[in-house]
């Protein structure tokens, strides 16, 4: 996944909840929303880069409000996006 | 012109609770006041002879045939322009109305040709029928007068004639244009005998401002005007009611027929969203359906390069299936997917949605939406509970402020907009926000009172401008709200709104409106009476094309414009069934009805049903779908009915994901631009081809009903049905009606909805359940399906596409009305006469500061890519913007379009790009690549292998 591309689009959905309310309600909404509209790929991707964090995370411009909403999804141990009760049909 | 099976009771149904008693010929008759005497004795059974009267248009009084004698009433009263009144006593049929109504007869037939035997309209002709009716013997006047039998035919229109010569000057047609169309294009030139219907200033049709919608056509009694295709055919023996294929209006309409061939589309009066009118491409443009271009035998090839081959539809299946599931084995359950098509059934789409959930085990389905009104779903749904529009189209007619935001009705939803131009006509009031100076702003007898011609990006900013107004200057429904709404999120709504910086005069440097016209046009909205929205894609269409939608519902919500006729938030969707298509699930996120896939007692629901457990995961979007291909990590994707390569975004990143798919399934009438990237052709069915229902922009769902066998040998539903089984995962349906119940079954709001329930009922506005039986016109009446409205913060935030020195203009994009989104139906009609390329439209200013004049080609460069266009200098556009449409793929319009888009649903920013106009003498780079790319597939496909006969 680009994850410039992952990056301004997460960026503009910051933006939007930042106007919200609180800077802890911004991250509920942000979380809710990625979880609720993101593909796993996409998660996996911005979790990646979010945990690597360094130089890269810095220079992208991603929010702050983003960059928790992200931890809170994909934790920085495993970088495997948390979904509640997987019910992932078996592969035919 | 008569169509089948239709009576014509003469003068419109009024309606009205107090009743009227009279007696008709001795026989006691009761109708709403209001009522004509010819229609009361239509109803009673006893129709009186007519010939200017017509049930779609009001009385004229002008042929003098239906007169009628009144007891204690002087004279012989025409009966069209005659109300009933209590105890009147009316003979219809007397001695002496007999010669009078022979004797207008005469004086028609004197001055008209006798070749009823070859005319078009034998059998099916007014006149003819009144000669009869008066009992005609002979023309005291003989035929040797003057008269008009020599006056030369107008063919200019590619779909009907006007003859003169055969015109009794009823002035039906100008009256239709008038009282239903709402483009007076047509008058009465001269007086008395040198009467002639007359187009425009005197010329033919083609060259005036007749927009082709038919209807003049329809009210013509004689063959004066007359519809090509039954000149040359003869007259249709059966007809099929069915729904256009085209817009969001979703008109119904009779299907004439001679056998399996349509011989006419003719507009039905029952229709509830269009009550007998059309438009042009409706009425007249659907010959693409048995158009030579026509694919009809399902084609395979290893890769994009290779010529095709034809093979059965078994080989083309089991093909399709074992591909799908070799790349499943190979990278991953979640490397393929489908999009559905807005082109097709309800039923056909819940299908393709069921094959990819249960037989390819992942929920990367999306549809058309994506690119429209998928931010109509998400700010609707947000604020008040449901993903579609609170009204129906008839709401329009109580309305008394309308307010259209970023659509062009009148080109878009032709036959809406006739609707609306009536009301307006009728006194009520316009205010269009719109960048371009669309139609309605200045037509025949409309004029907007206020136009906000505001900066392209700026939506939200305006909005937010207009609440501003509302909640400073005391002019909030506080009863509404306080009894409707949420009191938190509206406080909190109200304290930002209430900020001097959404204040009009703070927003007036970045939208370009002037602020005393946000004022007045905020004020006229708050206080006009009964207000409604309607909006386009120039709402959605945007970075914060959500948020807009929400800022919409705010400002209808803070002025109490919700839950009763003449209100509403009414989004104009754009497709046939793109409103349906989001109904039957298939969005990435959520299964039919709009719930989301994590919900785990709807998803148990359809498990049970449907016998496979299915993912709790949202999917693949279609924007996320080419970047995940350009990963490489989605390798397959099945597209029904959708033309991907044209309509989506940065044209170039689209074609290069679709190079980089492994097994690209394209199911379509004709090689469109995607298929020419595809692995395997299947040979889709057109709309006359087709049982099953499609949903309109009011949720009215309507019948689709099959006119002609499926030229390929199968219905779309069946080769879902039949990859799905060559798949693994048994699907079987007897038809579509089954389809439907299985849907009703699962999806609360359509409990009520069956094939047996729309008959009956004509069509059904869901939600349709134990709540609402027989459907549900107007949403929101006594509380939000949410329960309270929401009111939600609408920060501006300016779009990223940025002006500068290098791209100074900004490109926004819209519709043709002869033309159709990506065209693949009328540029293979007649309609291609209006309308042949796309254009440039740009200021005169902007243009002489280029050196540009008319007609010359322009490079439009993006900071995505470019392409030319050829120019067209109008002052429709304001000075910085420009404009075009995009409905011919050798355009390139989305070459130049970028992957900007909705924050909360990928919608793609089509109305602002940043874009630079230069004088050029070729085409682009892309334009070049483009032909012979398309030469190349042409050749591909028309050097395709037969299938081998076993």
């Amino acid at each position: 996944m680009n994850v410039d591309h992952l990056v301004t689009m997460a960026n503009q959905i910051g933006a939007f909840f930042s106007s919200q309310g609180t800077h802890e309600e911004a991250v509920d909404g942000i979380a809710d929303h990625l979880k609720r509209f993101w593909e796993h790929r996409m998660l996996q991707a911005i979790g990646s880069f979010v945990n690597a964090g360094g130089a890269a995370l810095e220079e992208s411009g991603l929010q702050q409000n983003v960059v928790e909403a992200v931890r809170r999804l994909v934790p920085p141990q495993n970088n495997t996006p948390i979904i509640d009760a997987m019910h992932n049909p078996p592969h035919r | 012109m008569a169509s089948l099976n239709s009576l014509d009771y003469g003068t419109p149904k009024r309606t009205s609770e107090t009743l009227v008693t009279l007696e008709i010929d001795g026989v006691s008759v009761t109708v709403p006041a209001g009522t004509s005497v010819m229609r009361a004795s239509t109803e009673a059974g006893s129709k009186i002879p007519k010939l200017c009267a017509t049930d779609s248009l009001e009385p004229f009084g002008s042929c003098r045939l239906c007169l009628v004698e009144i007891e204690g009433r002087k004279g012989l009263p025409a009966s069209c322009t005659t109300l009933v009144e209590p105890g009147m006593k009316v003979r219809t049929q007397t001695e002496k109305l007999q010669q009078v109504r022979r004797g207008v007869m005469e004086l028609y037939i004197s001055d008209h040709p006798l070749d009823c035997l070859t005319c078009s309209a034998n059998g099916d002709c007014e006149l003819q029928d009144m000669a009869g009716v008066v009992g005609l013997r002979e023309v005291r006047y003989g035929y040797e007068g003057a008269n008009h039998l020599k006056s030369a035919k107008d063919t200019s229109n590619p779909y009907f004639t006007f003859d003169p010569s055969k015109c009794i000057v009823c002035s039906r047609c100008v009256r239709a244009c008038e009282e239903v169309q709402g483009t007076f294009a047509l008058t009465i030139d001269s007086r008395g005998f040198a009467s002639v219907v007359s187009a425009g200033q005197n010329g033919d049709f083609m060259d005036s401002e007749c927009v082709s919608c038919g209807a003049c056509v329809q009210a013509c009694p004689t063959a004066t005007l007359m519809e090509k295709s039954v000149i040359e055919r003869g007259q249709p023996e059966h007809s099929h009611v069915t729904t256009c294929a085209y817009c969001g209006v979703g008109c119904s309409f009779r299907a004439e027929m001679k056998g399996t061939e349509v011989i006419r589309m003719v507009p039905n009066k029952d229709g509830g969203a269009n009550h007998g009118h059309s438009c042009v491409k409706g009425r007249f443009a659907w010959g693409y359906a048995t158009h030579k271009d026509r694919i009809t035998s399902p084609m395979i090839r290893k890769k994009i390069t290779d010529p095709w081959q034809e093979v059965s539809w078994a080989d083309a299946i089991a093909h399709t299936a074992a591909e799908f599931r070799r790349i499943q084995a190979q990278y991953g359950r979640d490397a393929i997917g489908g999009i559905t098509s807005s082109r097709c059934t309800n039923e056909e789409v819940y299908l393709i949605q069921k094959l990819i959930r249960a037989a390819f085990g992942n929920n990367n389905v999306d549809t058309c939406a994506r690119v429209c009104h998928s931010p109509t779903g998400y700010g609707l749904k947000t604020t008040m509970g449901e993903s579609a529009g609170t009204q129906d189209f008839d709401s329009v007619a109580d309305t008394d402020v309308i307010m259209i935001i970023g659509a062009n009705p009148t080109d878009g939803h032709p036959v809406f907009a006739s609707a609306m131009k009536r009301r307006l006509r009728e006194g009520a009031k316009l205010i269009v926000v719109d960048p371009r100076v669309i139609d309605m702003v200045d037509g025949p007898h409309i004029h907007a009172d206020y136009h906000l011609q505001l900066r392209p990006g700026t939506n939200v900013a305006v909005i937010n401008a207009l609440a501003h107004v509302v909640a400073t200057e005391g002019l909030l429904d506080e009863a509404f709200i306080a009894e409707r709404c949420e009191a938190k999120a509206f406080e909190t709504w109200r304290a930002f709104v209430r900020d001097p910086r959404n204040s009009p005069e703070a927003t007036e440097a970045v939208t370009g409106v002037p602020a005393a016209l946000v004022r007045g046009a905020a004020r006229l909205f708050a206080t006009g009476g009964n207000a409604a929205i309607y909006y386009g894609l120039g709402v959605t269409e945007h970075s914060q094309g959500s948020t807009m939608v929400m800022g919409i519902a705010n400002l209808a919500m803070a002025t109490g414009n919700i839950g009763r006729r003449g209100v509403g938030v009414n989004p104009l969707r754009g497709q046939n069934n793109v409103q349906g298509s989001c109904d039957m699930g298939s969005f990435p996120h959520e299964l039919p009805g709009y719930r989301h896939v994590s919900d785990d007692a709807t998803r148990a629901l359809f498990e049970a049903d449907w016998g496979v457990p299915l993912s709790n995961e949202p999917g693949l979007r279609i924007p996320n779908m080419f970047d995940a291909a350009m990963d490489g990590t989605f390798k397959a994707l099945y597209v029904q009915g959708e033309d991907i390569a044209q309509s989506d975004p940065n044209t170039q990143h689209v074609t290069a994901a679709l190079t980089a798919i492994e097994c690209l399934v394209v199911q379509d009438l004709f090689l469109n631009e995607t298929a020419k990237f595809a692995h395997v052709f299947l040979p889709g069915a057109s709309f006359l081809e087709k049982d099953g229902t499609f949903t309109n922009a009011e949720r009215r769902i309507s019948r689709v009903r099959k006119v002609m066998p499926p030229l390929a040998g199968m219905g779309d539903w069946e080769v879902t049905v039949a990859l799905s089984n060559a798949m693994g995962y048994p699907m079987h349906y007897d038809s579509p009606s089954e389809i439907m119940d299985e849907i009703a079954r699962l999806t609360p709001t359509f409990t009520g909805v069956s094939f047996e329930a729309i008959d009956r009922l004509g069509s059904i506005q869901w939600p349709c359940n134990g709540e609402a039986p027989e459907g549900t016109p107007i949403m929101h009446i006594h509380e939000f399906v949410r329960g309270k409205g929401k009111f939600v913060v609408t920060e501006f935030v300016p779009t990223p596409e940025k002006v500068n020195g290098r791209f100074p203009l900004i490109l926004t994009t819209g519709r043709i009305l002869s033309q159709y989104n990506v065209g693949a139906q009328t540029r293979r009609t007649a309609n291609v006469a209006w309308h042949d390329e796309d254009r440039v439209e740009i200021h005169p200013q902007d243009a002489e500061d280029r050196g540009i004049r008319e007609g010359d080609w322009v490079g439009i460069t993006s900071r995505a890519g470019e392409t030319v266009l050829r120019a067209r200098i109008t002052e429709r556009v304001q000075p910085g913007v420009v404009y075009t449409t995009f409905h011919f793929p050798e355009s390139g319009a989305n070459v130049i379009t970028t992957e900007n888009s909705d924050w909360a649903t990928n919608c793609p920013e089509y109305k602002v790009t940043a874009v630079q106009a230069t004088l050029v003498s070729h085409p682009s780079e892309w334009q070049e690549r483009f032909e012979r790319f398309t030469r190349e597939q042409v050749r591909l496909v028309e050097e395709r292998k037969p299938v081998h006969a076993p």
